[in-house]
């Protein structure tokens, strides 16, 4: 016989007393919610929720660390800028989740291919900085192919192909994250297209 | 450092995950400390088979005249991808295996019939640049297995169940585990990885039954501290290295423990001026106390990134006439070391190179220390070429030592070299912090080269190579076993093979195509009188990635090895 263990959560005793909250609050209010979209919904903090439409984006590294991203931040060929998105009108950075950690890269719009230019904004393209394989940070760039370099095992991908991969144990691409540009400033457009990060065995 | 409990409670709310009550259930037999002081030789009850760390079963029923009868009795596939770098551990007839990302399976050693299963959940933010497991401990009731983010978790070796689980780091700040802990007189020790990521290494230790934390010992001294005056500029000690990412070995006699500790942090030596203890070293613990009792460091500000991660086997040897009672360690750095051990600290005895190495320009015969050609250490904005690469002569893939033929045989890697040039790079924790970016990089093959992998035999009294088996077409990433029989099995190379070769001659008497690559340790055992022998096939991580290069280089070698776990279980045919 063979049956799968799964290991308890690290604060499930918490978490389950969150739930506990929660449903008695929901079933005060006789209101009807599927229970995981409520757990979700108590466990929202303003720095783990994921990138949000009109969020700008921040520095990670670098003299500049903290300060808000314009497309004139960025060289147009690469490499990558990490970034984390920061929600505009209270300045919450959103770096409570590591999946939250982007890459903006800017290209001659010609450059890319057309699904990468329809989430694009003057060029700029920003993808999950999460690697697919084993969720290493994406931080690295490859000058003699342009592409983007995962630091753990090599994987690389395609920034101007929607972040196809082109080398390496990658099952697949990297989530995007369609972006806009308003007065010269990187914004996101919409949610990730894809899930960051990888699937663990 | 954070002891988690109250887990079983946890499991009981999650519902539905309660192992089931396990056939044996009944029949486990607990693991005491005499039983991993002298293993019986038909077990297999830890990584290396005792704690000196020979790899080395007894066991000679298989041998060098009937070992061509070797066939599968039975395989069973893990369901798992990546480097399987985990021994089939081995209790009066029950197996555990863990493999990548921390699962452990348990298995009747005699038919593979499944026993239970534990899979570990990973935090969703979580990474680590190696994903691997080097395999269980046992003690008591309890099965110990190192979760990646790292967390120690005992489970119950009759269900596994969990039964309690201590947090020795915060993955956020880069620590991570694949060690298998070591057990000493009810204490369980391990260690960290994250050398590349600019940790403090230590090796922690915990209360077998409860999981209580008992000590905790840096591997990189705080100011103060002996040790401390080769850390000469302020802070560096703080992010300086020293992870200890392979299990210690254990000497009785001493009541010590030794563990190797991985590279400095950054890479460049420049950039932490003095000989930076104890990266690159042995350090003898107390495993009572935790107290660092002595030390020995293999290269003193290293800029190679040779970790020198694996403990010496505690060995004792001949020299000029006398016994020495001894450590032997094959490093990183290209040299085979033979040391003296006592309980007043670790004394050098004397080293020769075992692959081109082209960094040392001698060796202080009394202290060890080497000096360096100064054109080979790369620097800050210094380019630097050197061998072997930073994979080593050796990485940690065990030697093994066989206590009839006298003999060391050491999985080596010859006729590659490495280049780097390092740069100051912004620190945040968690992130890659090395001093150089991965396509920088360099890594490169003496064209000319006859071989590559190396399986080298030596003569621990006599100081010299007996014999070695070389490999045209692969490198050499097998861990050892050697057996009574007289027999060496490794696999190892990228062609998929596992193979067996007489111990005293180096001749290649069995092979077999296994699944994928072979990287983890073999184990032997015996149930109801009769022999087996184990080895998990599942190529990744740092091989995969090497032949990645490789192909590169020398375009006729294939890019991959196919990917996948399975366990093998070979036995005499009827």
């Amino acid at each position: 016989m063979n049956k799968d263990n799964k290991t308890p959560c690290h604060d499930c005793q918490r978490r389950a007393a969150q739930r506990r909250t929660v449903l008695k609050t929901v079933l005060g209010l006789g209101v009807s919610l599927p229970f995981f979209d409520v757990v979700k919904a108590a466990a929202k903090d303003p720095a783990a929720t994921p990138p949000t439409v009109g969020d700008q984006f921040v520095f990670v590294l670098g003299d500049k660390k903290g300060e808000v991203i314009k497309v004139e931040d960025l060289a147009v060929g690469g490499p990558q800028q990490l970034a984390y998105p920061m929600e505009p009108t209270g300045g919450v950075v959103r770096d409570g989740s590591r999946l939250n950690q982007v890459l903006l890269i800017r290209f001659d719009p010609a450059q890319l291919t057309p699904e990468a230019k329809a989430n694009s904004g003057e060029g700029v393209v920003a993808y999950s900085a999460i690697c697919t394989h084993q969720g290493c940070d994406v931080s690295q760039w490859k000058t003699d192919t342009n592409t983007l370099l995962c630091v753990c095992h090599g994987s690389e991908y395609d920034p101007k192909d929607r972040a196809k991969v082109t080398f390496g144990p990658a099952p697949r691409r990297l989530a995007m994250l369609p972006v806009k540009v308003e007065a010269g400033v990187v914004m996101v457009a919409s949610a990730f297209k894809g899930k960051p990060g990888f699937m663990d065995l | 450092m954070k002891t988690m409990k109250g887990l079983p409670i946890c499991a009981a709310l999650l519902g539905g995950l309660l192992p089931i009550a396990a056939a044996y259930g009944a029949g486990y037999t607990a693991v005491t400390a005499a039983r991993l002081t002298n293993p019986e030789p038909e077990n297999w009850l830890m990584t290396r088979g005792n704690y000196q760390g020979w790899s080395y079963s007894p066991l000679d029923q298989i041998n060098a005249g009937n070992v061509k009868k070797l066939v599968p009795v039975w395989a069973y596939s893990t369901g798992v991808n990546s480097g399987h770098q985990s021994p089939p551990i081995v209790n009066n007839g029950v197996m555990f295996v863990s493999t990548p990302s921390a699962q452990v399976i348990a298995l009747d050693a005699k038919t593979g019939t499944p026993l239970w299963r534990y899979k570990r959940e990973l935090p969703d933010d979580f990474s680590a640049l190696h994903n691997t497991n080097r395999g269980v401990a046992l003690y008591g009731d309890k099965v110990y297995v190192m979760g990646l983010e790292p967390v120690l978790v005992a489970l119950d070796a009759k269900t596994g169940k969990v039964v309690w689980e201590a947090t020795l780091e915060d993955y956020h700040q880069g620590y991570y585990s694949t060690m298998a802990p070591l057990i000493v007189k009810g204490k369980v020790m391990a260690g960290v990885s994250g050398g590349e990521f600019g940790v403090r290494g230590f090796v922690a230790a915990f209360d077998a039954e409860t999981g209580s934390p008992v000590w905790k010992t840096y591997t990189v001294p705080a100011p103060g501290e002996p040790g401390s005056n080769t850390w000469e500029t302020p802070d560096t000690w703080k992010r300086g290295g020293a992870s200890t990412w392979m299990t210690g070995n254990y000497d009785p006699d001493t009541n010590l423990t030794f563990w190797g500790t991985g590279n400095a942090s950054p890479w460049f030596g420049d950039q932490r001026p003095g000989d930076n203890l104890y990266t690159s070293s042995t350090v003898a613990i107390d495993p009572d106390t935790g107290a660092i009792k002595s030390h020995f460091q293999y290269h003193w500000n290293d800029s190679w990134d040779w970790d020198e991660m694996n403990a010496p086997m505690v060995v004792d040897y001949k020299k000029d006439g006398k016994t020495v009672k001894g450590l032997l360690k094959p490093a990183r750095n290209g040299y085979l070391y033979w040391l003296s051990r006592s309980s007043d600290g670790i004394g050098f005895v004397g080293a020769t190179n075992y692959v081109k190495q082209d960094v040392f320009k001698s060796i202080d015969p009394k202290t060890g220390r080497p000096t360096y050609n100064e054109d080979k250490k790369p620097g800050t904005g210094k380019k630097a070429s050197f061998c072997p690469s930073l994979w080593g002569g050796k990485d940690w893939p065990f030697e093994a030592y066989n206590p009839k033929t006298g003999m060391v045989y050491i999985p080596a890697n010859e006729n590659h070299c490495g280049f780097l040039e390092g740069k100051v790079q912004e620190y945040v924790a968690g992130k890659w912090w090395t001093g150089v970016d991965i396509p920088d990089i360099g890594f490169t093959v003496a064209k000319d080269a006859k071989f590559f992998g190396d399986i080298q035999a030596w003569d621990v009294s006599g100081g010299k190579k007996v014999w070695d088996y070389k490999f045209e077409k692969s490198m050499a990433w097998g861990p050892i076993l050697t057996t009574g029989g007289g027999l060496v099995f490794t696999g190892g190379t990228n062609d998929r093979k596992f193979r067996a070769f007489d111990a005293s001659t180096g001749k290649l008497l069995w092979q077999v195509a296994t699944n994928s690559g072979v990287t983890a340790p073999p184990s032997s055992f015996s149930v109801d009188g009769k022999q087996y022998v184990a080895v998990v096939s599942g190529w990744g991580v740092d091989p995969a990635f090497q032949q990645g290069l490789l192909h590169n280089l020398i375009p006729s070698w294939d890019a991959a090895v196919p990917e996948g776990g399975v366990i093998w279980v070979f036995a005499l045919s009827e």
